[in-house]
């Protein structure tokens, strides 16, 4: 989620304190003044982390604190793994392959770069996976795992994934 | 200080050249490879049986065997460093119990009998008041073992991962800077010595699986077996693979992990970033050991070779040399 705002003394503190009342994460806090902008106008960008269901909330705490949202933007999908998938990746059905993992609502395949060297050699991809939070990303890791058994796929994953 | 070699491969005869060449303050009596042994109580000549060894492939009497240094011979420390036998750890394991059961201590570069038969020899060797140290068994020159017992004494140990396979990590550095196909950089591998004839151990992470469990068991002592490890090798990797990752500014390697917190013990090739501590070219390994104090901490070094696994040898002896012998 993206804020911008108009500055005046304190509101900057008044923008941010309403975040951790409804249990948001800060960030990042992108503090620039606008060359173009006349005067005192500050744009701030502000990215956190929220429960969807409590942004309305966040946003008429903000609105009382008479600081202006002039745009938000959303990122539902905040967690980003990169693996890479070996074996035979096409006839074992890549499009059933992409739609376990899309089909959970928490996780989706966001990216797919594929080599096919020859016909009946094994072919290479490299898989974008997004999720919610750490948790689906893990679930999904695990439905992963599954799909690559089933189809004697070998996954290989990023260290950071369970360290 | 005493000590009884077995095993007169390279790393026997590194030993031997590096003991030899420099003032340790250790007397060879006795030496034993596959065919033959001698013994002198008042120190061997070891040039003489490096020669001897180098010209007609034996290197004392053929009369008398390993058993018989190991039983009659008089020294401190039995100084093991015969081939693996991952699937029984013998004979070596069973000089090793003759050896503690004589009170004496044990100093080994032998992966079989740690791996198999950890908690064995250990509650031997603490009946008898003596010690076994093995730390060439794991990261070949990497004091990991001194490392883990004395550096980072009184810290909990969260987790370990490591590049423990040289061969492998030759392997995949080679795919990923030549775009070589698994089998050409194999082959290449073969005609450095980096790979035996029989590749299997290496690329497919089970000798990296064996120091993972040695690892394992040093550092949480809960006796795991070298079947508790998942394991996935490199054998199946592409170097299509390698450049999907190299596009992303990342590499693969082949990464032994424990976390038992987690419930993780695996061996299994991963995606890293290419500034990762962990990714060491050629035949390096890397060792990171998570603590709850010192955070994480990563030795680099030789993984393997005669003068290396020689030093990781003789650090254990003059450890044994400084702490525990009687009538030095």
């Amino acid at each position: 989620m993206k804020l911008e705002m108009k500055d005046s003394p304190g509101q900057l503190v008044a923008a941010l304190k309403p975040i951790s009342e409804v249990g948001g994460n800060i960030i990042a806090v992108i503090h620039q003044r606008d060359e173009k902008a006349e005067g005192d106008v500050l744009g701030v960008q502000i990215v956190l982390e929220l429960q969807e269901q409590r942004l309305g909330e966040l946003l008429s705490l903000i609105k009382s604190q008479g600081v202006n949202v002039l745009r938000l933007g959303k990122e539902r999908l905040l967690y980003k793994q990169t693996m890479i998938m070996i074996g035979h990746i096409m006839h074992t059905d890549l499009g059933d392959t992409v739609d376990r993992i899309d089909c959970t609502g928490f996780a989706e395949v966001t990216e797919l770069t594929m080599v096919m060297p020859a016909i009946n050699e094994p072919s290479s991809a490299r898989l974008v996976i997004k999720a919610v939070n750490k948790a689906d990303m893990e679930q999904a890791l695990g439905i992963l795992r599954g799909v690559a058994k089933e189809k004697n796929l070998l996954i290989i994953e990023p260290l950071e994934a369970t360290g | 200080m005493k000590i009884a070699i077995l095993g007169m491969g390279s790393v026997g005869r590194g030993l031997l050249e590096m003991i030899d060449g420099k003032e340790l303050g250790l007397m060879v009596t006795g030496i034993a490879d596959s065919k033959s042994a001698l013994m002198d109580p008042d120190g061997i000549h070891i040039e003489e049986v490096l020669m001897a060894k180098r010209e007609r492939g034996y290197c004392g009497d053929k009369s008398l065997s390993a058993a018989d240094v190991v039983e009659r011979c008089d020294y401190d420390v039995l100084v093991e460093v015969t081939p693996t036998d991952a699937d029984s750890g013998e004979p070596a394991t069973g000089f090793m119990k003759t050896a503690i059961g004589r009170g004496k201590h044990v100093v080994t570069s032998n992966k079989g009998p740690i791996a198999l038969h950890f908690s064995t020899l250990q509650s031997l060797a603490r009946k008898h008041g003596v010690v076994i140290r093995y730390e060439a068994t794991v990261g070949g020159a990497i004091p990991v073992m001194h490392t883990l017992e004395h550096g980072l004494a009184g810290n909990r140990v969260l987790a370990v991962y490591g590049i423990l396979n040289g061969t492998s990590n030759f392997i995949l550095t080679r795919m990923a800077a030549e775009g070589l196909t698994y089998e050409q950089a194999l082959l290449e591998a073969r005609e450095m010595g980096y790979a035996e004839a029989d590749p299997t151990y290496d690329v497919k992470g089970i000798d990296a699986a064996i120091k993972l469990v040695i690892l394992s068991n040093t550092i949480w002592k809960r006796n795991v077996k070298l079947s508790d490890v998942t394991i996935t090798g490199i054998d199946m990797l592409t170097n299509d693979a390698l450049r999907l990752a190299e596009d992303q500014h990342c590499t693969i390697r082949l990464i032994a992990e424990a976390i038992p917190e987690k419930g993780i013990l695996r061996v299994a090739p991963r995606i890293l970033p290419r500034t990762h501590p962990l990714v060491v070219e050629n035949t390096l390994n890397a060792i990171t050991i998570d603590t709850d104090m010192a955070g994480e901490i990563t030795l680099i070094g030789k993984g393997a070779g005669s003068r290396e696994t020689a030093s990781a040898c003789i650090g254990d002896l003059l450890f044994i040399k400084d702490s525990h012998a009687r009538g030095n």
